[in-house]
Order: C-alpha cells, then sequence, then structure tokens
C-alpha cells in the first residue's frame, strides 16, 4: 500500500455514501449521497440539527454504522484505498491508529472500573506496542499534553473522580495516543460549560498544529463550527445541503436552510437587529419525506419547482456550493 | 393602580447546603459530613412583567434558587415572599397557591410529561386537579391552550411520544399556563432543542410573557439566549450572584471578569477569534470554597486582597452591582 498523500491530495475522500436502516415502515436514508474530502491539517465541521444524519455518517467512515443499517453505496476513500471493502481485521487496524474517535460524552466511552493509567497504558501497549514502563511515561506525556494537572497522580485516578472536562481531555489523550491521521469528534463539546468549551476547542487546534492531524467535527452548534472549521458541510434530513470554507458559508450562506439556520442563533448583543429567527414547521421524518428537495416544506422560498430538484451541489465558485439551484446561485 | 414596577418575588440571602450521607465507619471516627454549599446568600427581586435571567456553569447553583424559590428544595436560611406572602414560613394550603401561581418549566419535557397521558389530559389535568374549571369545560380548556402555544387541537389526542422535542416543550407550556399562573420559572427550557426550534419556543416564551403579564426567571447556561429574552440579568458562580444588571448594559460592558469571560468564551459566528481560552481552569469544588472572592483562582485580575478578602457589592448605578474588588472600580475592557 502507498501510504504517501501530497498535500493537494485529500486523506479522506467521501464519495456519494448512503447509509439506509430498514424498518417496519419502509426504508430509512439516514445519509443519502453524501460526499466530502478533508486534507492533512485542515477541519471539516459537518452541521446540522438532531436526525440530520450527521452522526451517522461520522460512524459509517470507521464502519461502525449500528446494525441493523448499512452503508448501501458509496466509496470511504483512505489513503487511496476504499474503507468500505476493507475486511473487518483491516479496519481494526485503521480504527484508533490511523483514524481516532472522541464522542460527546466521555463517561460512557471510558471503562469505569479501570483507572485512567490502565486505560491510557493499554491502548499504548496493544496500539503501539510498548512495553509497560514506557507506556506509562508516555501516558504522564499525554495527560500533560491536553492539560490535565498534576498528570503523575492523576494516572491512578478513575473516570468518575474526574470533572466532565477532565474527562473530555484523557478522551483526547487515548485518541491521540497513536498519532492518528485523523481525528473524527462527535460533539465533543456539547456537553461542555462554555469556559470549558472553549479550553477543549483551543486544545483541539493545538494538538491539531503539532501533528498535522485532520479533524472531522460533527456539531450542532454553529458557533463551534465557527470557531473551530476550515470547510463546513451542512445536512438537513440526510443531504448535504451546502459545502464550503467556513467563512464562506457562514457569512454568505447560499442554500435557505443555512441561512435560516444562521439566522436562528440568537446574538450575545441583540443591537437592534431582531435576532433568533425561528425557522417554521417542524424537523422532517425521514420515512416520509418528499421528493426533491427535504427542505422545500419549511423553506420560505419553496414552489413546486422544488419537488424536482435533483440535490447535487452547484455554485459560483467549485469551493462554495449549495444544493437550492434557485436561492443563493448569483455570484457575490 | 399601576403595579407593573412593584416587585412580584423577593428573594433575601437564601441558603442552601446539602450534607453527604455517613457511613456508619465515619461516625464513629467521628468524621464530619461533607458539606457541598449550592446556594449562598442569594438576593433577587422579579417584578411584575419582567423576566430575568440567570446564567452560570453547572454547580452555580441556579437549578437550586429555582427549586428552593417554589420550596421543592427547603431553604437553610433567607426569605422567599411572592406577591407579600413569606413562601419558606407558608401552610401546605399557602404553598398549593403559591405553587399554582409559580409554574416551573423544565429542560426535558420528555420526562416531565407523562408518557402513557394524552397531551389533552396532560394539559387540562392540573386545572381540573385545582378546580379551576369543571370536567365538561375541559375539551375547550384545552383547546384554548394548546392554541395559545401554537398547537393544532388535534394534538390533544396525541401521546408525548408522538412529538418532536419542540411540540413538547409547547405541550409542557400548555400545561404549565392551564392555572392561570403569575409567574413562569424556566430551567433551561430550551437548551435541549435545535436551534431552529429554539428560536420558536423562545418568541413563544417572550410572546406569552409579554401578552399574559407574567413575570419569569429563565434559567439558561447559554448567554445568547437570556440575551433574547431577559430584560435583566444576574450571573452566578459557585452558589452566589456575582453580577446583577440590565442585560443590554451587562453583556456589552461585563463589570465582574466572571462575566466577561462566559462573553468572550461564549460560541458565535464570529470568526478569527482570539486563541488562548477566556477562562483557564475549572470551577472549584462547592465541598471546599475557596477563601476570598470564590473566582480569585480562575481570575485574570487577581489581586492580594481577592484571596483573603470577600468582596462586598459595588453598586454601579441603574440597578447594577457587581462583587468585585478590582474591576467595577476600572473603565478600561477586562483581558
Amino acid at each position: 500500500m502507498n501510504a504517501t498523500t501530497t498535500v493537494a491530495e485529500p486523506l479522506l475522500d467521501v464519495r456519494g455514501l448512503t447509509v439506509g436502516f430498514p424498518t417496519r415502515s419502509g426504508l430509512l436514508l439516514a445519509a443519502h449521497d453524501v460526499s466530502f474530502s478533508i486534507r492533512t491539517g485542515r477541519t471539516l465541521g459537518l452541521v446540522g440539527e438532531s436526525g440530520c444524519g450527521k452522526s451517522v455518517t461520522l460512524r459509517a467512515l470507521l464502519g461502525l454504522v449500528p446494525y441493523p443499517g448499512a452503508i448501501l453505496s458509496g466509496a470511504v476513500g483512505w489513503l487511496g484505498r476504499d474503507l468500505r471493502t476493507a475486511s473487518e481485521k483491516e479496519l481494526r487496524d485503521v480504527r484508533g491508529a490511523e483514524i481516532s474517535m472522541v464522542f460527546q460524552d466521555p463517561s460512557s466511552s471510558l471503562n469505569p472500573v479501570f483507572s485512567i493509567g490502565d486505560q491510557l497504558g493499554e491502548t499504548l501497549r496493544v496500539r503501539l506496542g510498548m512495553r509497560r514502563r514506557e507506556a506509562r511515561a508516555r501516558a504522564v506525556e499525554l495527560l500533560e499534553r491536553v492539560g490535565i494537572p498534576s498528570a503523575r497522580r492523576r494516572l491512578a485516578s478513575y473516570p468518575h473522580q474526574l470533572s466532565g472536562g477532565m474527562r473530555q481531555r484523557v478522551m483526547i489523550a487515548l485518541a491521540i495516543a497513536s498519532r492518528p491521521k485523523l481525528l473524527l469528534a462527535d460533539e465533543p463539546t456539547t456537553a461542555l460549560d462554555v469556559t470549558i468549551q472553549e479550553q477543549i476547542l483551543v486544545l483541539l487546534r493545538d494538538v491539531q498544529a503539532e501533528t498535522g492531524m485532520a479533524i472531522v467535527l460533527v456539531s450542532h452548534d454553529l458557533g463551534v463550527i465557527a470557531e473551530a472549521c476550515d470547510e463546513v458541510s451542512v445536512m438537513y434530513a440526510g443531504r448535504l445541503l451546502e459545502q464550503g470554507p467556513a467563512g464562506a458559508v457562514l457569512r454568505w450562506a447560499m442554500h435557505p436552510y443555512t441561512r435560516g439556520l444562521v439566522a436562528a442563533v440568537p446574538p450575545l448583543h441583540p443591537a437592534g437587529a431582531n435576532g433568533a429567527v425561528p425557522i417554521a414547521g417542524q424537523p422532517p421524518n425521514l420515512l416520509e419525506l418528499p421528493p426533491g428537495c427535504p427542505f422545500a416544506p419549511r423553506c420560505p422560498y419553496a414552489t413546486e419547482a422544488c419537488a424536482a430538484v435533483p440535490m447535487t451541489l452547484e455554485g459560483p465558485t467549485p469551493h462554495h456550493r449549495s444544493a437550492c439551484p434557485f436561492v443563493g446561485q448569483e455570484a457575490r | 393602580m399601576n403595579l407593573n414596577g412593584a416587585p412580584l418575588l423577593e428573594v433575601e440571602g437564601l441558603s442552601k447546603h446539602f450534607e453527604d450521607r455517613r457511613v456508619a465507619a465515619d461516625r464513629l471516627r467521628g468524621r464530619r459530613a461533607a458539606r457541598l454549599t449550592a446556594l449562598d446568600g442569594v438576593s433577587l427581586t422579579v417584578r411584575r412583567n419582567e423576566t430575568v435571567g440567570i446564567v452560570g456553569e453547572s454547580g452555580s447553583g441556579k437549578t437550586t434558587l429555582a427549586r428552593c424559590i417554589v420550596r421543592l428544595v427547603e431553604a437553610d436560611g433567607g426569605s422567599v415572599a411572592f406577591d407579600g406572602a413569606d413562601v419558606l414560613a407558608a401552610d401546605a394550603r399557602e404553598l398549593r397557591r403559591i405553587r399554582r401561581e409559580v409554574q416551573l418549566i423544565y429542560q426535558d419535557p420528555y420526562s416531565s410529561l407523562n408518557p402513557r397521558m394524552s397531551v389533552g389530559r396532560a394539559i387540562s389535568e392540573p386545572a381540573l386537579v385545582h378546580r379551576l374549571i369543571e370536567p365538561d369545560a375541559a375539551e375547550r380548556h384545552r383547546a384554548e391552550l394548546l392554541e395559545r402555544v401554537g398547537l393544532p387541537s388535534s394534538a390533544a389526542a396525541l401521546r408525548p411520544h408522538e412529538l418532536s422535542g419542540g411540540q413538547r416543550q409547547r405541550v409542557a407550556i400548555a400545561r404549565s399556563l392551564a392555572l392561570n399562573p403569575r409567574m413562569l420559572v424556566a430551567d433551561e427550557a430550551v437548551s435541549a432543542l435545535d436551534v431552529s426550534i429554539q428560536a420558536q419556543i423562545l418568541a413563544l416564551l417572550e410572546r406569552l410573557t409579554r401578552e399574559l403579564g407574567l413575570a419569569m426567571i429563565f434559567i439558561s447556561h447559554q448567554l445568547s439566549v437570556i440575551a433574547r429574552l431577559s430584560q435583566r440579568v444576574a450571573i452566578m458562580y459557585l452558589g452566589r450572584i456575582v453580577e446583577i444588571g440590565p442585560t443590554a448594559e451587562v453583556f456589552s460592558n461585563p463589570r465582574h471578569p466572571y462575566t466577561a469571560a462566559l462573553l468572550r468564551a461564549h460560541p458565535t459566528l464570529e470568526l478569527d477569534k482570539p486563541r488562548a481560552p477566556a477562562l483557564a481552569g475549572e470551577i472549584p469544588s462547592p465541598y471546599h470554597m475557596p477563601e476570598g472572592c470564590r473566582f480569585h483562582p480562575r481570575c485574570p485580575l487577581v489581586e492580594e486582597r481577592c484571596r483573603t478578602v470577600d468582596p462586598p457589592p459595588v453598586d454601579l448605578g441603574g440597578g447594577r452591582r457587581s462583587w468585585c474588588h478590582v474591576l467595577p472600580y476600572r473603565s478600561d475592557q477586562p483581558p
């Protein structure tokens, strides 16, 4: 296998990923024809509201779609090969080594009956073949790296003895232990207080600057996306609606849904402008989606033509594209 | 007589400690129970027609404050007066009346609504129990309430699991309105909702409090949500209010370093924000309160006296107060 990548070549290249769950009422497409790519040292944000398919997409990259769901079509390009066709053994070698994950709730991903030192040590011994003493020293280094005070003493602590922020730091230490090329982070700061959330986002950025790892960050919070991401993909009802550089997407949103999402965020300083404009209607039922654009029932610009929208991303530039052919396509 | 400016709720010096249970071995060793300070001398006034926001991180005591006000948790000290009535001394009957007038709305309507009860029954039951309406008027009553919160009357036949999160929160709000309350206490009422739905519920709460002339205490860890809804805001840290005042002024010119840090740490759509975190460290354990100013271990402006002397409130005029030794006396923005 040729593992070298040039700067221009994406590290991860997802094409037409479709993930389905069979239900009694028919096939539910949690992710539908999702494509994105990410290069070394960059952060891609997957943003959307509950049930839009962002977490499922993230899990599908590592072949972790929960049963009875399955990837129905598409390709997960990773360093020149397709992870979708990789064997379970090959996937195991990729998971946690080349690609690792951080989840929203660290207390459910840390084992409550083993100390922090045990869990970090095991990862280092199994993944990197370190000896006990070496692993211990490296574990202390890692805990110090993620900003845990008195790291040596903390090795003996159990997860319940740490605060939520500290547990998330331990999770990040575990995730970066094997120096992964890509970190998948699923709402890593959602359960944390704002001051701690900011600390964790800064930590991720710093680690990224040192190691050059790429990050895919899933979040429902546009503020977090603005703070942490270089590029953004906006998802709704399993579909990608807009994709582009974070600054462009947040400042000059093309798709009516993205525009609605941005307008719905309450501003900190309500100076004159009437912030927090709601998007009318309810989130969609994935089993009863309309033909064409899934956002049409809630869209203020919707016309009959929306039922025939092909849902391909187009735009005035190849970098910033939207699935809506009617609104926002005029060149800036 | 215009009562709009008169205080409806007056909380004075409210305190609450929780003691850990001691096991037998602790007793034999004469070990004292660990004591957690949840609220330490909190004073707050809410006027009629006014929404007061309460912001703070986890463990700051905001939920305990809400629960002490309606005595779901008994306070250790201080006083609560609702429309002149002493809440903490109220007997069972008086308390029932007060609880009818002060309604709580919680974060997760899924756990506060009975999953087996239809929406319609959930909404009209409180009014039936309190005999505010006759059974034959229940249907009209619930249709009115559903309409008020923007749900179709057909929703009455549904059960909570058939609704989305936003619709469930609308039902919880309808239920809280069923007893014609004079005040709502919303504890993280929009925190579990997606941003597009959150904006719907914020608009609904704003309209309802205005139309019905309700007072509201709106508790949230999200500053932007507070900015949208409340005229005044109290910032809480480790069981105390550290700054209070009109929301627009507090947010545009914070006079407590903790408020300033919260505002800076709050994720906004602004790009290219400064890279260093606004605040280092974590909130200290409420079992071991820091000496002096509680914020001093994390404070960027800390001075010697902050470590030993608890700061008294500094009156900044216009209803603004800050409990800080340093920032109220400076005119610049904190770091």
